[in-house]
């Protein structure tokens, strides 16, 4: 009954509900290479989600991600094509690093000058966007210009299940341990809920958002490496527009936008919900650009289930027991 | 009308602070004093507090309590004076700090995250935590919250959320919270405020708990038999001052209401006399579920009719009713004789009925626009729908009319209303509602925050509003304010009205015994 209740299980319910019809409709989507393909295909929309889920809960919001992706996934693949020999663990490292760099841009903003999380991240998002072309010079970096291992890396399969598959179950499994068992997770959640009584408890809250959004933009800087390489492909455009898949699927899973709610489940679930759209209107061969129709109506619908019984009351002023009346009188 | 004159601060009525056998105080604040951009909040307060007792701070609204407690949790820095807690000198920069030496509020607005658990709110910001993975110990945290409730005699989950509790078990996170730093002092501001009879005897149980094992607690109340019930001694401020203090078995209610109410000073008001004709509005049998209940009174026009009662008694809920910003109201209203129904604020100016709202930073006036499009907004529909051409020039002249019958201090018209002072702000709200031509201007705490040279201007503004023919609403818990302003008094208590008094009747020490819900004994007072 409480299981009902808790809105990640009725997600997960939808999930599989939504995978069962279309698998009605069209069986080879319920066919295993389809369903792993699903789930590959959904990694990296999981992994953004889990940060972005984080930045959410402090009140924040961070509209960079996917420019922070393009230029740690550019760089990357500049590095490794220019640098054959140069170890994969380097490469990674160095696209982990630019994300961190560029989400502490973000955060030291945010955070200590105390400026508005979406018009900073906006403007961040043009800005890396940008650098982007000014870096590659408007070039693509295609596969042939990419290291062997560099492209193989993603999918590469260890006990069965491919990089990507593993290095979300990883990033879950931290997300989840930092959000409930961290201080700074803690944190982050007590910042969202009440900012003003946060600093009254004593809670570094210029600190906590810096790392918050570096962390958001160091997962960036992973998955564009991974992008780049499961893609085969680095352009300017690499990722356009997915910011806003991200804070769907956010929202989606649950998240207010409000600040101080948010779990590591609903924004997987979130994540997982839109992948299976994507995947499965193909397969049904709905239109793609029914797919954004699709997926606005799916936040609509979710954050009017989140609004539900928000409307507040007047003050309680009148005393509430008529024993109270006769003592106050 | 009766003023105690009380030039400097003197004890008066009780025992010395270090009276023989007492024990040192665990607090003592010496002299303090804190002023906000010239205007005097604190000035030379003091205060004496032992452990295992309870403090009852006693003043009127605005009396400095709330200033007074802010200092003490390191909210404000006082600009001058002593805090000695343990005899050793000691200041706060910060509420951590003032946390961190023991001193603890259990505030009217909670630090409380409602999205987090009970156990959780607690600790929060001060998790402990085990291993190398610096893991939050939850086992830990929530045995100890146990632990608490259990020593206060509590039944409360600690892994609910506390979005879910009700103000009292919200007071008992807090209480708990307090108990587990160790806290010296606990400061309740008026704690009972919104809690069952049965929730307050709760508290009053946890209070005697806490007195027992040495902590002391400073009682911020406006019910005199709560204070009586509760406290042992008490503390008198007024107007910022230090007033008197001693044990509350040595002094009456009244006396006590005198000591509130007291006045160095006649503050001269420039009341002017107008007719006071027949009854303009006339309102009956006002309820709401949770706000107000039975609220009726009658404006006459010419008059200005005011509106005492503490903070919270439920004066502006009912002039946002009136003004037709709430819902579920019930009750009859009628204007100039004739019944009308007003549910939306558009209505209302329609008929007549102006409300100037207390927080003009976020209701009164749009502070990033122009001056000029403040004064005009709410009847622009009556200028044109088009600005343009001689409709633009009407708008600008409207403007420049109302700035000028007020007074208004600023280079131009087009300037945001954001740069300008605290009371030409104000005056810019009160000519936006002037240029609606009301019958009934309500103006809610219209000199709150402003320095005294403005206020002035405001209150000749409103003695000429009604030579005018307006009839004026004043809300005010400035009781100067209103028995210097006001015609007729209505004091409300509770969301009721208490009493409505003449203006000869009002005298401050009727009016304040009205609002606190308590009856006088007026044997020499009593005027029929």
């Amino acid at each position: 009954m409480n299981l009902l209740k808790q809105r990640e299980f009725l997600l997960a319910l939808m999930v599989v509900i939504l995978i069962g019809l279309v698998g009605l409709r069209a069986p080879v989507f319920l066919a295993p290479s389809s369903l792993a393909n699903l789930v590959t295909d959904s990694t990296l929309l999981v992994m953004l989600a889990l940060t972005q889920m984080l930045v959410i809960v402090t009140r924040g919001i961070d509209l960079s991600v996917a420019s922070n992706l393009a230029l740690s996934g550019m760089v990357a693949a500049m590095l490794a094509s220019h640098n054959p020999g140069l170890p994969l663990t380097i490469v990674v490292a160095v696209a982990i690093l630019v994300g961190l760099g560029l989400g502490l841009v973000n955060g030291w903003l945010i955070g200590y000058l105390q400026l508005p999380p979406i018009v900073i991240t906006l403007g961040t998002m043009s800005v890396y966007r940008g650098m982007v072309f000014v870096l590659s010079g408007g070039a693509w970096v295609s596969a042939h210009q990419m290291p062997h291992d560099f492209i193989a890396f993603p999918l590469t399969r260890l006990l069965g299940l491919p990089h990507l598959v593993w290095l979300a179950a990883a990033m879950l499994a931290l997300m989840a341990f930092l959000a409930r068992h961290t201080r700074f997770g803690r944190d982050l959640y007590a910042v969202g809920n009440a900012p003003q009584c946060a600093g009254y408890i004593g809670i570094p809250i210029a600190r906590r958002l810096l790392w918050v959004y570096g962390l958001s933009g160091a997962v960036a800087g992973l998955c564009g490496y991974l992008w780049v390489a499961r893609y085969a492909v680095a352009y300017t455009e690499v990722a356009y527009g997915f910011e806003f898949t991200v804070i769907a699927a956010c929202v989606i899973g649950g998240v207010s936008i409000g600040g101080g709610i948010g779990s590591v489940p609903g924004a997987m679930l979130g994540a997982l919900f839109l992948s299976v759209i994507g995947n499965a209107l193909p397969v049904l061969q709905v239109s793609p650009f029914w797919q954004s129709a699709l997926t606005g109506l799916v936040i609509l619908i979710a954050v009017l289930i989140n609004a539900r019984g928000k409307t507040s009351r007047g003050r309680q002023i009148l005393p509430l027991h008529t024993n109270d009346m006769k003592s106050a009188a | 009308m009766s003023v105690t004159q009380l030039s400097s601060p003197t004890p008066h009525g009780g025992a010395a602070p270090q009276s023989t056998g007492a024990p040192a105080p665990v607090l003592q604040l010496t002299g303090i004093s804190k002023r906000f951009n010239g205007i005097v909040a604190l000035n030379g307060m003091n205060l004496n507090i032992r452990a295992g007792e309870v403090m009852a701070l006693i003043g009127e609204n605005g009396a400095g309590k709330s200033t007074l407690v802010k200092t003490l949790t390191g909210i404000y820095q006082p600009d001058g004076g002593a805090i000695t807690l343990d005899g050793k000198p000691v200041s706060f920069g910060s509420p951590q700090e003032a946390m961190a030496a023991g001193i603890t509020a259990v505030h009217q607005e909670t630090v409380m995250f409602d999205e987090l658990s009970v156990a959780e709110n607690i600790y929060v910001g001060r998790q402990p935590v085990t291993g190398t993975a610096r893991r939050i110990d939850w086992k830990r945290i929530e045995a100890e919250a146990e632990a608490l409730f259990a020593r206060l005699e509590v039944d409360l989950p600690v892994r609910a959320r506390v979005k879910d509790l009700s103000v009292a078990q919200r007071h008992f996170v807090e209480i708990a919270r307090a108990l587990s730093q160790e806290a010296r002092v606990v400061i309740m501001d008026e704690p009972t405020a919104a809690l069952s009879q049965r929730e307050i005897r709760e508290l009053y149980r946890i209070i005697a708990q806490l007195k027992a094992a040495g902590t002391a607690v400073i009682f911020i109340s406006h019910k005199f038999d709560e204070i009586y019930q509760v406290a042992d001694r008490y503390t008198v401020l007024r107007d910022g001052n230090f007033v008197a203090e001693g044990n509350l078995a040595d002094i009456s209610e009244s006396e006590l209401v005198a000591l509130m109410v007291g006045r160095a000073v006649h503050q001269a008001y420039p009341k002017e006399v107008a007719a006071i004709g027949g009854p303009l509005l006339e309102v009956e049998n006002l309820c709401h579920p949770t706000e107000f209940d039975g609220v009726g009174f009658t404006l006459r026009k010419g008059e200005i009719l005011g509106f005492y009662g503490l903070v919270g008694a439920g004066r502006s809920e009912v002039m946002q009713a009136l003004f037709g910003m709430t819902a579920d109201v019930r009750g009859t209203v009628r204007l100039d004789g004739k019944a009308i129904r007003v549910t939306t604020p558009e209505e209302a100016i329609a008929h007549g009925i102006a409300y100037v709202p207390e927080d003009r930073q976020h209701h009164g006036a749009h502070l990033t626009m122009p001056i000029m499009h403040n004064i005009t907004l709410p009847i622009l529909s009556r200028i044109g729908f088009f600005l343009l051409g001689g409709k633009r020039a009407a708008e600008t002249a409207i403007a420049r009319h109302f700035s000028e019958q007020l007074e208004l201090k600023a280079n131009h018209l087009t300037q945001h209303v954001a740069e300008l002072s605290g009371g030409n702000q104000q005056k810019v709200v009160l000519g936006k509602w002037l240029a609606t031509e009301p019958k009934v201007i309500i103006l809610d705490e219209p000199t709150k925050g402003i320095d005294i040279g403005s206020k002035a201007a405001v209150h000749r503004f409103i003695s000429q509003l009604v030579t005018r023919g307006l009839s004026v609403i004043l809300v005010s818990s400035e009781l100067p304010e209103v028995l210097g302003m006001a015609d007729r008094v209505v004091v409300m208590h509770h969301g009721r009205v208490q009493r409505v008094f003449e203006r000869a009747d009002a005298t401050p020490e009727r009016v304040v015994a009205a609002a606190s819900g308590i009856e006088l004994v007026e044997n020499n007072l009593e005027v029929q």
